[in-house]
């Protein structure tokens, strides 16, 4: 009960010190922004095959943005040494890690939705008709992200060289779900739309087992 | 240091042997002729890696339940001799792929998840050289390295299932796939000779951590007068 | 400040170890501080104050030993729980002084957080700021809402990491009245001070630590003094 109110307090905080500056949820949505117009230089989008490749791409730029976006999770942390106020303050340190992971989920799927309409017309891929089932997809598969990203930003943060570590360390972690996300949405997207529960509930899965382990293992990341 | 090098000794002598099984013993197979016989190599060292992994996963639970140095020891030990015999998975993969299939790299669901895997762990041993102090390398090392190892099934039957266009393993790979007899014996051979070497570089890579450690603890001392 | 409404805590350390690669940072650390004292932790810098204060306020974990609250209330969380103050302010800097100390209230439970704080933000004078960002405070303004921060539970044992840090002269006699205060009440107060001060004469204990080990302690005046001013010079 406490873990639930003491995450609902966190996540107020993480909530309220973005949309003040909103610093992370445009710089980040630029950088898909400029990942995508740069993809499409790459490759030529008005081809029938960017259509099968463009949702490939779309997760690629969602995971390079999240790696960058997940950098300041923790290290913001380390400035006051407010990491040790709120061990000191919560009853359960994984409502910290429960709270910044629902907040990166959020701030991520946001982008992604800013991004969308951008993704429709450089690629000329219609979307109006899926966009629920997109929207579950693009939920389960930041979900994901966003669990292991928490958990690794809270390990490269007490590294050197740390902004290049956690894309190291985090993007290897996350194929499973740039493999089935990518293809999930590109079998949604196609002329022949095709709901893939099989490949969303693959991402579910992937979602609950690293959930676990940070259940499991998450006050250990935070010692001092 | 007796015991090291029969082990030592042992190893060596069942890894000719199993070359020597590999080229002299096993029959020739149908398709593939000689180049098969890379067969026993590469999958032995395969299965080798893969242990080597698991022991590493199981040192680092251990690590960081008990928090004695001698598994984050173990733990790195493992994780590099895990380290090189995926690599000469990888490198013997396209060595054989090449005129087999006549593409030298398949996305097929193991090779691509040892690949994975082999980033993994290579990230694991990176993350240690960032991290200066022993008791926080080892922790946080020890909990990527369980991450890192839980992701390994996850990897493995993404690719399978929604990736692989090829047919079912060879070994163990359900009804109608199968070995000759021999070849099996041969195999399974292989595989003993590739642990037990395993074991010894651990066992040698483990020592010379723990000297390290030792040394690297003194020079701190020193340090601290 | 307030009066105490929970039951005055000491603080035991036994044997306590603190090893960071192979180094002790702390050494077979074995005293009591009875419930309602004021000692200074004194030493020089590296002889192991603040890993002690950070030991005590459990954010380290010792190496080795045991450490306890004796009298404090199990039914109590927060009794077991030392109010802290570092170095740094351990608050937020985008989030305004209220905000910040709403947030530590209710997390760790406070009857009434917007009282409370409110409460606080009096005491240590930041009400007219309270909507500022902490970003925009200056130093003595950040020591003053980093002390409301450990106040904010109540804590019957505080723990101070050098609290005159960015203080002014009125600030320190504003943290000398308010320690006075807040030991008369029955709170146990451990502190790490430089040199003597009006916020020392409040001591009436003094423990000497060097490379991680009591190499003193003392409740008379002057070695008290003696312990003070070591090094100081």
């Amino acid at each position: 009960m406490s873990l639930l109110s003491n995450t609902a307090i966190l996540l107020d905080k993480e909530l309220r010190t973005e949309f003040r500056s909103r610093e992370l949820l445009t710089t980040t949505a630029v950088f898909i922004l400029i990942v995508l117009v740069l993809f499409s230089f790459a490759i030529n989008p008005g081809t029938e095959e960017a259509r099968q490749f463009a949702p490939g791409l779309l997760w690629l730029a969602i995971l390079f943005a999240s790696s960058l976006m997940f950098q300041s999770c923790f290290l913001r942390e380390q400035t006051n040494d407010t990491l040790s106020s709120l061990r000191l303050a919560v009853s359960d340190p994984f409502a910290i890690f429960l709270a910044k992971l629902i907040a990166n989920t959020l701030f991520l799927l946001l982008t992604e939705l800013m991004m969308l309409p951008f993704f429709a017309i450089f690629y000329n891929i219609p979307l109006w008709s899926k966009l629920p089932v997109l929207i579950l997809v693009l939920f389960v598969g930041s979900l994901g992200i966003s669990i292991a990203g928490t958990a690794i930003s809270a390990i490269s943060a007490q590294a050197r060289m740390r902004e290049l570590l956690l894309p190291l360390l985090l993007l290897p972690l996350l194929t499973p779900v740039l493999v089935v996300s990518s293809l999930v949405t590109a079998s949604l997207l196609d002329r022949e739309p095709i709901v893939q529960w099989k490949g969303i509930g693959f991402l579910a899965v992937f979602d609950l087992i690293f959930l676990t382990a940070l259940w499991l293992f998450g006050e250990y990341l935070l010692e001092e | 240091m007796g015991k090291r090098i029969v082990l030592g000794a042992v190893a060596i002598l069942l890894v000719i042997a199993a070359a020597y099984a590999s080229f002299y013993v096993a029959p020739e197979e149908r398709t593939m002729g000689v180049l098969q016989r890379i067969f026993y190599f590469h999958v032995a060292s395969a299965w080798a890696g893969m242990d080597a992994f698991l022991l590493c996963f199981i040192a680092n639970l251990l690590y960081v339940w008990k928090r004695d140095q001698k598994y984050d020891w173990l733990g790195v030990s493992s994780a590099e001799v895990g380290l090189v015999l995926t690599t000469v998975v990888l490198i013997t993969g396209p060595i054989w792929a090449k005129p087999a299939w006549g593409i030298y790299w398949t996305w097929d669901a193991r090779l691509t998840s040892t690949f994975v895997l082999w980033l993994l762990y290579v990230s694991y041993l990176l993350l240690r050289t960032l991290i200066e102090e022993p008791e926080r390398r080892a922790l946080l090392s020890a909990l990527f390295g369980i991450f890192a190892f839980i992701d390994v099934p996850l990897v493995f039957f993404s690719i399978r299932w929604w990736r692989t266009q090829h047919p079912a393993p060879v070994i163990m790979g359900g009804p109608g796939s199968g070995l000759d007899p021999t070849m099996n014996k041969v195999f399974l051979f292989s595989v003993l000779a590739m642990h037990v070497l395993a074991a010894f570089l651990i066992v040698e890579r483990y020592m010379l951590e723990k000297m390290r450690s030792e040394v690297d603890t003194l020079r701190r001392e020193a340090e601290a007068q | 400040m307030t009066a105490l409404r929970i039951p005055p805590t000491g603080l035991r350390f036994e044997n306590i170890d603190k090893r960071y690669g192979g180094l002790f940072a702390l050494r077979r650390i074995s005293f009591e501080i009875a419930p309602g004292e004021c000692v200074v932790l004194a030493g020089r810098n590296g002889s192991g104050k603040t890993t002690l204060l950070r030991v005590a306020a459990q954010i380290v974990k010792p190496t080795a030993g045991k450490l306890s609250f004796p009298g404090a209330d199990a039914a109590l969380p927060a009794n077991g729980r030392p109010g802290y103050v570092a170095h740094t302010t351990m608050v937020y800097d985008e989030l305004t002084a209220e905000e910040n100390l709403l947030l530590f209230g209710k997390l760790q439970n406070v009857e009434n957080p917007a009282a409370r704080a409110e409460e606080l933000l009096r005491e240590v004078g930041l009400m007219e700021r309270r909507d500022s960002l902490v970003r925009t405070f200056s130093r003595g303004m950040r020591q003053r809402i980093a002390i409301a921060r450990a106040l904010i539970h109540r804590p019957s044992v505080l723990l101070f990491d050098e609290p005159a840090t960015g203080l002014d002269p009125p600030g320190i006699t504003w943290l000398a009245n308010s320690l006075r205060e807040v030991n008369r009440a029955g709170c146990t107060v451990v502190m790490s001070l430089h040199g003597e001060s009006e916020i020392s004469a409040l001591a009436t204990r003094a423990v000497q630590l060097d490379a991680g080990r009591v190499i003193a302690d003392t409740q008379s005046g002057a070695s008290l003094h003696s312990i003070l001013t070591f090094g100081s010079a």
